[in-house]
């Protein structure tokens, strides 16, 4: 018995091995990435004597890292399964892992050997105004870092765009405004619609990401130059905001065409799932001043988009999509695999995430919540238990071997309950942090913040053992694959 | 009351419904019900109604948060208004006037000569009450009224460079 990726006769063998690596890859870096996090929340606890610059190094490595490879991986869920309804270039993907593997070359010497800190999100001015402690030359090369891995992303989805329209006859109709606004009953999968979206935002959002790394890098060589520092971090943010989104509405396109195939029953694409995809095109985009609540000379009605925007942008996906996989579960007979636990526990994580979210989206909350434990509290909670059990369940149900019977057993269960509840746990603790005003990104922490960082360190060392379970299953499975 | 008090309350209950939903969905999940029609049509009907609450419930909060917004408090500010110039530097904080007196506002003129800082206002007992951000050629007007006399501090809360977290400023606040 083949496994699903195996039986896949309509992509190539190289496209399956390219995949394959591509989840490899985000495996090893999330690793990585997830020690490094722990190693910082250990270093606030004052548990370990953790060096000041290696904090702040390891703190931007973290961000890059985690908002990168989720970018990565998501994206190998959204090629896997729109290569079922439009032919796509293995060639294509290839090169989005070289540009990406490039830049992260890149990245890694702008920071562990350049001492490049100055956070991911590189507001401008810092990387240009370290204090001497890193050069010219290492924020050049983070930022050509990041200039690489939005190149390949951007040709990634050159080449879906050509195929949708190709395909679809335009990126209306894949979409589906003919059936929306029209009397067409030819309902595109809820994949093609997904995908759509995250090709329009996700191409202005490294557009935008790109004109602002060029804009950096004219400043770094040529001083002179000086841009306005509030136009530089609203472009900085739209980038940011609108790529992270980008990877939650790829990835989670795998519970669409797995969650499915446990429960027997469809999910269907109607008018209300078309129009909330839509309508959240847009909202992504609109809601972006939310960052920039604390920036007073943003223009008042643009932060009240901020807010407003916020209550209602993720909601209609999310109602249509948390909702559907309630639905769809409740009554199923579903036999529980960890693969299936997994997908499942994503939707718990994204509905869960976008609560502390909202709230902080509050202007007068964001004025006692900006910039504390809160931020990272919530966006962890849609990454950490929303976006990666995606990919993991996406990982392991395409190379898992079929069988009559979906079965976990003790260490599938273990893994999982274990790392529901330390993720649980550790967003808690930044949430918590945040309520009692801890200042975010700070690598000395006083005494009276360090209990709750022991606690949220202990967690973050129970999610790296679930989480080595996890991904260990996966690497057993893969000499078996490539051979094949 | 603590002002972080209320979002935290309210966070906590939406999250411990959501957690309810996906308990009682998996506890359920392991029986099949064949009539998946009827499913879908009454789950429909709940997410309309769960649609209209969201929807209400959200014109109802942005109807009450929407006023007295801090981006143009300092045009509406009267009486007796000490005016302060604030600049972040890396890595230190230089205010013209650090001595103030209960119940009188204070416009707090907030820049920075470098990089982006943040300036958080703290009280004694480390809770944040206020902030703004400080960006170097723009000037923030962060309008404060201390309404206890004390200890506070101005931390930067927002990620400037090695020393980020060295940068506390220390005010005193006076009955008189």
């Amino acid at each position: 018995m083949n496994t699903p990726i195996q039986s896949r006769k309509d992509i190539t063998p190289a496209a399956k091995n390219t995949l394959l690596i591509y989840l490899s890859t985000t495996l090893a870096v999330l690793l990585l990435m997830m020690v490094f996090g722990a190693v910082l929340r250990a270093g606030q606890a004052q548990i370990i004597n953790l060096d000041l610059t290696l904090f702040y190094k390891l703190m931007t490595l973290h961000g890059a890292g985690m908002v990168g490879i989720s970018g990565l991986g998501s994206a190998a869920v959204m090629w896997y399964f729109l290569s079922k309804y439009i032919k796509l270039s293995t060639g294509i993907l290839i090169a989005n892992l070289v540009f990406f593997l490039l830049g992260v070359v890149l990245i890694l010497g702008a920071i562990l050997i350049g001492d490049f800190a100055a956070g991911w999100t590189f507001l401008y001015p810092l990387p240009v105004k370290s204090m001497n402690i890193w050069s010219i030359e290492s924020a050049a090369t983070y930022l050509f870092g990041l200039l690489f891995i939005g190149v390949g992303f951007l040709l990634l989805y050159l080449d879906i765009g050509l195929a949708l329209i190709k395909s679809y006859g335009g990126l209306s109709r894949s979409l589906g405004w003919h059936c929306l606004f029209g009397n067409s009953k030819e309902f595109p999968p809820a994949t093609v619609v997904a995908s759509t979206m995250v090709l329009i935002i996700n191409t202005l959002g490294i557009l935008v990401g790109a004109v602002v790394l060029i804009i950096s890098l004219i400043n770094a060589f040529y001083p002179a130059f000086q841009p306005d520092a509030l136009l530089v971090k609203s472009l900085i943010f739209f980038f940011g905001h609108v790529f992270i989104n980008a990877a939650i509405y790829m990835a989670v396109i795998a519970v669409y065409e797995i969650l499915p195939t446990y429960t027997n029953r469809p999910w269907k694409v109607n008018k209300i799932f078309l129009a909330a995809w839509s309508f959240s095109t847009l909202m992504v985009l609109a809601v972006v001043p939310h960052h920039m609540l604390m920036d007073f000379n943003v223009p008042t009605w643009l932060a009240t988009i901020g807010q407003i925007g916020s209550y209602i942008s993720g909601i209609p996906v999310l109602i249509i999509t948390v909702y559907g996989a309630l639905t769809i579960v409740y009554k199923s007979g579903i036999r529980w695999d960890l693969a299936a636990g997994l997908l499942f526990m994503s939707m718990y994580g994204w509905a869960s995430g976008v609560i502390p979210a909202i709230v902080d989206a509050t202007i007068h909350v964001n004025t006692v919540m900006h910039n504390t434990q809160w931020v990272p509290g919530h966006f962890h909670f849609y990454l950490l238990l929303g976006v990666l059990p995606m990919i993991f369940g996406f990982m392991l149900h395409i190379t898992k071997k079929p069988s009559n019977e979906n079965t976990m057993n003790n260490s599938d269960k273990a893994s999982l309950f274990i790392y529901l509840f330390a993720g649980v746990g550790f967003v808690m603790a930044f949430l918590y942090s945040g309520k009692n005003s801890v200042p975010r990104r700070w690598g000395v922490h006083l005494d009276e913040w360090l209990a709750t960082d022991q606690v949220a360190t202990v967690f973050a060392v129970l999610i790296i053992i679930a989480f080595f379970v996890i991904a260990s299953k996966f690497f057993l499975r893969l000499p078996n694959l490539l051979r094949h | 009351m603590n002002p972080t008090f209320l979002p935290w309350l309210i966070t906590i209950t939406c999250l411990l419904i959501v957690a309810s939903a996906f308990t009682f969905v998996i506890s359920s999940s392991r029986t099949r019900n064949e009539d998946y029609d009827d499913i879908v049509k009454r789950s429909y009907k709940f997410r309309k109604i769960f649609f209209i609450v969201f929807l209400l419930g959200g014109i109802i909060i942005t109807s009450l948060t929407m006023k007295n917004l801090p981006y143009d408090a300092h045009a509406k500010v009267s009486g007796d208004v000490i005016k302060v110039n604030a600049t972040g530097h890396q890595w230190y904080w230089d205010i013209d006037k650090t001595h103030f007196i209960v119940g009188q506002p204070v416009i707090f003129n907030v820049t920075s000569a470098d990089v982006n800082h943040g300036f958080g206002i703290y009280n004694d007992k480390l809770t944040l009450l206020n902030q703004t951000q400080a960006m170097p050629g723009y000037i923030n007007k962060l309008v404060h009224t201390f309404d206890k006399p004390g200890k506070y501090k101005i931390l930067c809360l927002e990620y400037c460079g090695l020393s980020h977290h060295a940068m506390v400023a220390e005010l005193t606040v006076t009955e008189q």
